[in-house]
């Protein structure tokens, strides 16, 4: 009974589940849905991002194939979650290359790297990167600090401003004419739902990650994936205080404060990235889609490059192979910040403006809400 | 032992069994992504408790519920029976809960408030599923697509079960048979020989698997039927859903919204049918008697509006003509009638006049029959003679007439089936074990 067109297939769906509604304590989806008979393309953009793909829906559903009505929903929204990306994309053109994101991605960081190899041997000489130097200021001596600050600070500008404009394109798709005031009022709660992916949790039991019972390893693995980006962020930040405020050029010391959040963050980032792409193996395909597979899998795997290449510059950096690592690491970071705006890290925002728009509703609901009806029928 | 079915109360037995001590086999008709019975369609079972809990606010006692059992069974119900169902109400939820079932709190999700009623999160089938990975972590052996043929005396004690799964026929020698096979209803044969020929034209809102065939086979050997074949449960739903398993949303609920015509475009009504959730069961019956089984719900746009959503979009039409001839009604006899109905409305908002115009096609939906197989407080299944085999049970809505000969209460079937089917995989395991 599918329909072809994922628009179609959704409102097919959601006209089911609309009538079910056996899952309306699993996630905000479904009381999203509560009462509709029909489902426009902002509702249904809006949903498939409020969707965290924890597929309790799929397991839970009488009607999941081989029943005639072959509800899918984590697959349809699945589907539909990347239409919205590319629907949003800033600028517009960007679509193309999401469209072929899991090709995309590799290439940006090629090229990245071909780029970061290219100026570290234009600016040293070949034995540099094979000579072993420990000395403060070892990293600009591979990669002058305008060359290593500049790639840096460009890509990840674009990665700000492409991802920002994207992320307000979508809000008016999904929020038109909300107020100021209700965002403020919402965002406690939308905040709060952000950072502890409560939705993840499957209304409880959490996610069913390969068909066996639920369990809580993505979200934690997700938190720890996350959290260590955070972190080795937050290391670049400190390093750039230490140079500049400080005027204290890198390699630091082991102990000090941007190694410590790097180690730390590079460590937490590498282990969730690796976990998520084992969970990711061990998928079940049915209620998942092969193109969001294919992007989380590039994500995740270009995370997991980062934070593992980080920890053996780290490792490494008094031996000969600091440079080829540095040089590796580097071109990996500057890789990521230029895929960034058309790699699966746009889950992240949109579904953030997800949540806020379902704590809106949540809010604007409770404030009309109807007397309730008795549930004790036949 | 074996436990035949692996619904509900195929699950508690088994569970119940096996936790007793009995080494256990369940065998499931359906196959692994079907599996479960009609219990995949519940939506909240009834259990009793005297303060507000987790799962389930303020309190409903065992006076409340057993008054209730009265006011839909009369005195036409087994005392001993209905009394070991109210008392085991209390626990069940416990049990369940104990058994990796997850229950919605009140107040989340938009479920309507019910202190009579607990919520299993994501509905019957997770609650199924939590109670297969239980089995199966309990060490319970498990056969799917396993369609029992026949259940015959072994020389020596005990029961040899002949088995067809996938193709071959297997028998099983066992000590101690619990059949927890379903209710009756779901094969067309069946229906037709209780039914006469109006059967053509039902659906089926359960599992296919329910079919009837243990029940049979129990009372032909020598097994006492209780209840009556050609009662039952029956509802309207959307002519266009599956013949099977459309559970509940294919439910035609806005009955009250709108006006009901034959395919000869004739009103129909139910006297007294209101808007009450009992109307379900009143409009059942009455579309059963229209010709071909057949009848239209129709809704203008105000209609629609204030109607709950249900599966399968409804067929519409910018006027009432074009919506006659798109369903082969006769223009003239629906236009007729719907002014007469206008003209009289039971009130104001309930008149079709404001295009568009909807039609929802109905058939009787069949849920349940009040019809089953004896058996005792041990749940061991009583003889026509009224001897009974120490080794034989039964437990679930193959065996929920003994209680409910008549009507329905919401969440019954669950709670029933779980109750039951733990008393007799509690008294199969006592038995096996000596």
């Amino acid at each position: 009974m599918s329909a072809a067109d994922p628009m179609l297939e959704a409102e097919r769906v959601l006209r089911i589940c609309s009538a079910c509604m056996y899952c309306d304590g699993l996630c905000p989806v479904f009381p999203a849905i509560d009462g509709k008979h029909g489902f426009s393309l902002s509702d249904v953009s809006y949903m498939s991002n409020l969707c965290h793909n924890c597929q309790g829906c799929w397991h839970d559903c009488q009607y999941a194939p081989p029943h005639p009505f072959a509800v899918n929903l984590p697959a349809t929204f699945a589907e539909l979650r990347q239409r919205s990306y590319a629907d949003h994309l800033w600028p517009p053109t960007l679509g193309r290359a999401f469209r072929a994101s899991s090709l995309a991605v590799p290439a940006t960081v090629a090229l990245a790297q071909l780029i970061t190899f290219a100026l570290v041997l234009s600016t040293g000489s070949t034995e540099m990167l094979f000579a072993a130097d420990a000395r403060e200021g070892a990293f600009y001596r591979m990669l002058p600090w305008p060359a290593m600050a500049g790639l840096a600070g460009g890509t990840f500008a674009w990665a700000v401003i492409a991802i920002t404009l994207a992320t307000l394109r979508y809000w008016r798709t999904i929020a038109p004419g909300v107020t100021i005031s209700e965002i403020m009022r919402a965002l406690p709660v939308a905040l709060s739902d952000i950072i502890t992916l409560r939705h993840l949790g499957g209304g409880g039991p959490g996610c069913h990650d390969d068909g066996a019972p639920p369990s809580h390893r993505r979200r934690i693995l997700h938190h720890l994936t996350a959290g260590g980006f955070v972190l080795s962020g937050l290391s670049t930040m400190v390093a750039a205080a230490y140079h500049h405020l400080l005027g204290v050029a890198a390699p630091y010391p082991v102990g000090s404060l941007p190694v410590m959040l790097g180690l730390v963050g590079g460590v937490t980032m590498t282990v969730g990235a690796v976990g998520l792409l084992g969970l990711e193996a061990r998928a079940d395909r049915e209620p998942s889609d092969r193109g969001e597979t294919r992007l989380n899998v590039a994500f995740l795997i270009l995370l997991a490059l980062v934070g593992a290449s980080g920890l053996a510059v780290l490792g490494f950096r008094s031996t000969p192979a600091m440079g080829l690592l540095l040089s590796t690491h580097l071109g990996l970071v500057f890789g990521l910040f230029a895929a960034l705006p058309f790699s699966k890290a746009l889950h992240a925002p949109f579904r953030a403006a997800a949540l806020l728009r379902a704590a809106i509703d949540g809010n604007r609901r409770a404030s009309t809400q109807a007397p309730e009806a008795a549930g004790d029928t036949p | 032992m074996t436990v035949i079915g692996g619904g509900i109360a195929g699950l508690c037995a088994a569970i119940a069994a096996r936790r007793g001590g009995a080494v256990v086999r369940l065998l499931e008709a359906a196959p692994r992504p079907l599996r479960g019975g009609n219990a995949r369609h519940g939506r909240n079972f009834r259990l009793t408790h005297e303060t507000p809990l987790d799962y389930v606010p303020d309190r409903y006692t065992a006076e409340e519920l057993r008054a209730e059992l009265r006011s839909v069974t009369g005195d036409d119900t087994d005392r001993a029976l209905t009394e070991l169902l109210i008392e085991r109400a209390h626990s069940i939820a416990g049990w369940l809960i104990d058994h990796g079932v997850h229950l919605q709190p009140p107040g989340t999700g938009v479920m309507p408030y019910s202190r009579r009623t607990a919520f299993p999160l994501g509905g019957g089938k997770a609650m199924i599923n939590a109670l297969y990975a239980s089995a199966e972590r309990l060490g319970i052996a498990i056969n799917y697509d396993s369609e029992v043929r026949s259940i015959l005396r072994s020389e020596g004690g005990g029961w040899t079960i002949n088995v067809r799964s996938t193709g071959a026929d297997d028998p099983i020698r066992t000590r101690s048979v619990v059949v927890c096979a379903g209710g009756a209803g779901a094969d067309q044969a069946w229906l037709r020989a209780n039914f006469g020929s109006t059967a053509e034209g039902w659906m089926v809102r359960g599992t296919p698997y329910a079919d009837g065939r243990l029940l049979d086979l129990l009372i032909g050997a020598g097994g006492c039927a209780i209840g009556d074949p050609t009662t039952c449960h029956v509802v309207p739903v959307d002519a266009r859903g599956p013949q099977f398993d459309g559970g509940i949303v294919t439910r035609i609920t806005s009955i009250p919204l709108g006006l009901v015509v034959d395919r000869s475009g004739a009103r129909i009504d139910v006297a007294g049918a209101g808007s009450q959730p009992t109307h379900y069961a009143k409009w059942g019956p009455r579309i059963a008697d229209c010709p071909g089984q057949l009848a239209y719900l129709l809704l203008d746009a105000r209609g629609l509006a204030r109607a709950a959503p249900s599966a399968l979009a409804p067929i519409t039409a910018p006027s009432l003509g074009e919506l006659a001839a798109t369903l082969a009604i006769d223009p003239a006899a629906l236009l007729q009638n719907i002014d007469d109905f206008n003209a009289a409305p039971a009130n104001a908002a309930r008149t079709i006049a404001v295009p568009p115009f909807f039609a929802y096609p109905m058939r009787p939906g069949l849920t349940f029959v009040h019809y089953g197989i004896k058996v005792d407080a041990t749940m061991r299944v009583v003889q026509a003679d009224g001897r009974r085999h120490d080794d034989l049970f039964a437990a679930g809505m193959i065996m929920a007439a003994n209680v409910l000969r008549l009507g329905y209460l919401a969440g019954l079937g669950i709670t029933l089936s779980a109750v039951f089917g733990q008393i007799a995989g509690e008294e199969a395991a006592r038995h096996v074990r000596g």
